[in-house]
């Protein structure tokens, strides 16, 4: 049997579309995650019981959850409740939000952690409030110390992104399976999709690396 | 300007302040000292609402720190703090530093709060340094930003937390004769620091501490004429003894 790999290039602009989805979803949700998680790690730690026990329990829940469960119910169980469909595209990005939101909190908290309470104490010091504090002093510098941990979650989010299938989206994974079945060239499109995830993660880790090697100085 | 009547303060069943009280006039120069462990920086954390206290009063300007009703951090504005470790925020520059709370507590504009930090840092001796990040200062001039990040304010007080504790000897004396300067020209200070040659020069009382409690609050010859207490001569005789 022999390889051909002149099917990878004839469908080239499909197998794009399907890269662009993973993309966007990646962003998207690594966004919404990033604002959400926030909230839940302030209320984790603002010292008040029933806030960071509502955080407290969001975050083991959706941890104890598998990923491609919580896309089905925004797939098949949101639209009993609200009486009509949301789609595949809406399923997945918020399935993939409430998710993230879950992982990026216990980052950040622990971000908002490295900050050295002194850092916090100068700045009511100085009059700001609790709101400014976070906001001017404390956020920024934890965002620095924790993004290459972000950076890393936001790869394993990219990767992810390939379990859309079960909801019909056209994901680069998808896109490479359909190309791999109607052209009955499944070893070379897998093989393919395998270099690209590669490509794109790997030199992802690499980046984030740089940044830690930068930071840690 | 600030009293300080009977505070109590326990962390859990410890308790590290009993009935300490004492107050600093306007104009006025009180330095802390005392033992590590004596509350001292505890208590003048309390001035500022830092550290919450259980039992007791404090007023500064006649506003009381504790008081659920307060506005703590419009009180804070009106408060100077320097720190031991100068907490300036290091993802910053030295401008920026000065300038943030005039511009989000005061309303200031960008242009008002920078020349105003412009001023400050050329009184502090450190224009060249103004668009540096903390990072690239020494301990001293961290430290003499943090003092004019804290003037930038235009408090009716200052407080000071060990300033000079986490400096290099060679830098300890850039950063003194900074807060001499304002004594002399009648800033109101609550000074915690064990710089005796600096509480000679410039204090006006002296306040003692030990084990949570004021030994001894006096004049500031009377103190270091005949300190009236055991602990106080035997904390005095151990750090001047070295001098």
């Amino acid at each position: 049997m022999a390889f051909d790999f002149g099917v990878i290039f004839d469908s080239l602009p499909f197998l794009a579309e399907g890269l662009a989805l993973s993309f966007l979803l990646t962003l998207l949700a690594a966004a919404g995650g990033i604002v959400l998680a926030v909230i839940l790690a302030l209320m984790r730690l603002s010292g008040y019981t029933a806030l960071a026990l509502i955080s407290a329990a969001y975050v083991n829940f959706f941890r104890s959850m598998p990923l491609i469960l919580v896309i089905f119910w925004f797939f098949f169980l949101v639209p009993l409740l609200i009486g009509r469909p949301v789609g595949g595209f809406y399923s997945a990005l918020i399935a993939f939000t409430l998710f993230e939101a879950a992982y990026y909190s216990e980052i950040i908290r622990a971000g908002i952690q490295s900050v050295s309470r002194g850092q916090v104490a100068a700045g009511y010091a100085t009059g700001l409030t609790y709101g400014q504090t976070m906001r001017f002093i404390v956020l920024p510098q934890a965002f620095r110390n924790m993004t290459p941990v972000l950076l890393t979650q936001g790869i394993v989010l990219f990767q992810d992104t390939s379990l859309v299938f079960v909801v019909a989206l056209r994901d680069f994974m998808t896109a490479t399976t359909i190309v791999a079945r109607n052209e009955g060239r499944l070893i070379e499109m897998y093989l393919f999709a395998a270099a690209v995830y590669f490509v794109i993660c790997f030199s992802g880790s690499l980046y984030v690396r740089r940044l830690q090697g930068k930071f840690a100085r | 300007m600030i009293e300080i009547r009977d505070i109590d303060k326990w962390y859990g069943t410890t308790q590290v302040l009993r009935a300490c009280s004492t107050s600093v006039a306007k104009g006025e120069v009180v330095v802390v000292c005392g033992p590590s462990g004596s509350g001292k920086s505890t208590l003048i954390k309390c001035v500022n609402g830092l550290e919450p206290f259980q039992n007791g009063e404090i007023t500064v300007d006649g506003v009381p720190v504790g008081d659920r009703g307060t506005n703590l951090s419009k009180l804070r504005a009106r408060i100077g703090m320097v720190f031991q470790n100068f907490e300036l925020y290091p993802h910053m520059t030295v401008t920026a530093n000065i300038c943030l709370a005039q511009e989000k507590v005061l309303g200031r504009s960008k242009a008002e709060a920078e020349a105003k930090a412009a001023g400050l840092l050329s009184r502090v001796g450190l224009s060249e340094h103004a668009r540096k990040h903390p990072g690239q200062l020494s301990g001293g001039q961290q430290q003499r930003v943090a003092i004019a990040r804290a003037l930038a304010m235009d408090p009716i007080a200052m407080l000071f937390d060990e300033p000079t504790s986490a400096l290099d000897p060679e830098m300890i004396n850039e950063v003194l004769e900074v807060m001499v300067e304002l004594a002399q020209e009648g800033m109101t200070m609550m000074v915690v620091t064990h710089e005796m040659g600096f509480a000679r020069k410039v204090a006006d009382r002296v306040v003692f501490m030990d084990k949570g409690e004021i030994v001894e609050d006096a004049e500031k010859d009377a103190f270091f004429g005949t300190p009236r207490s055991d602990r106080a001569q035997q904390f005095l005789s151990k750090i001047l003894h070295h001098i």
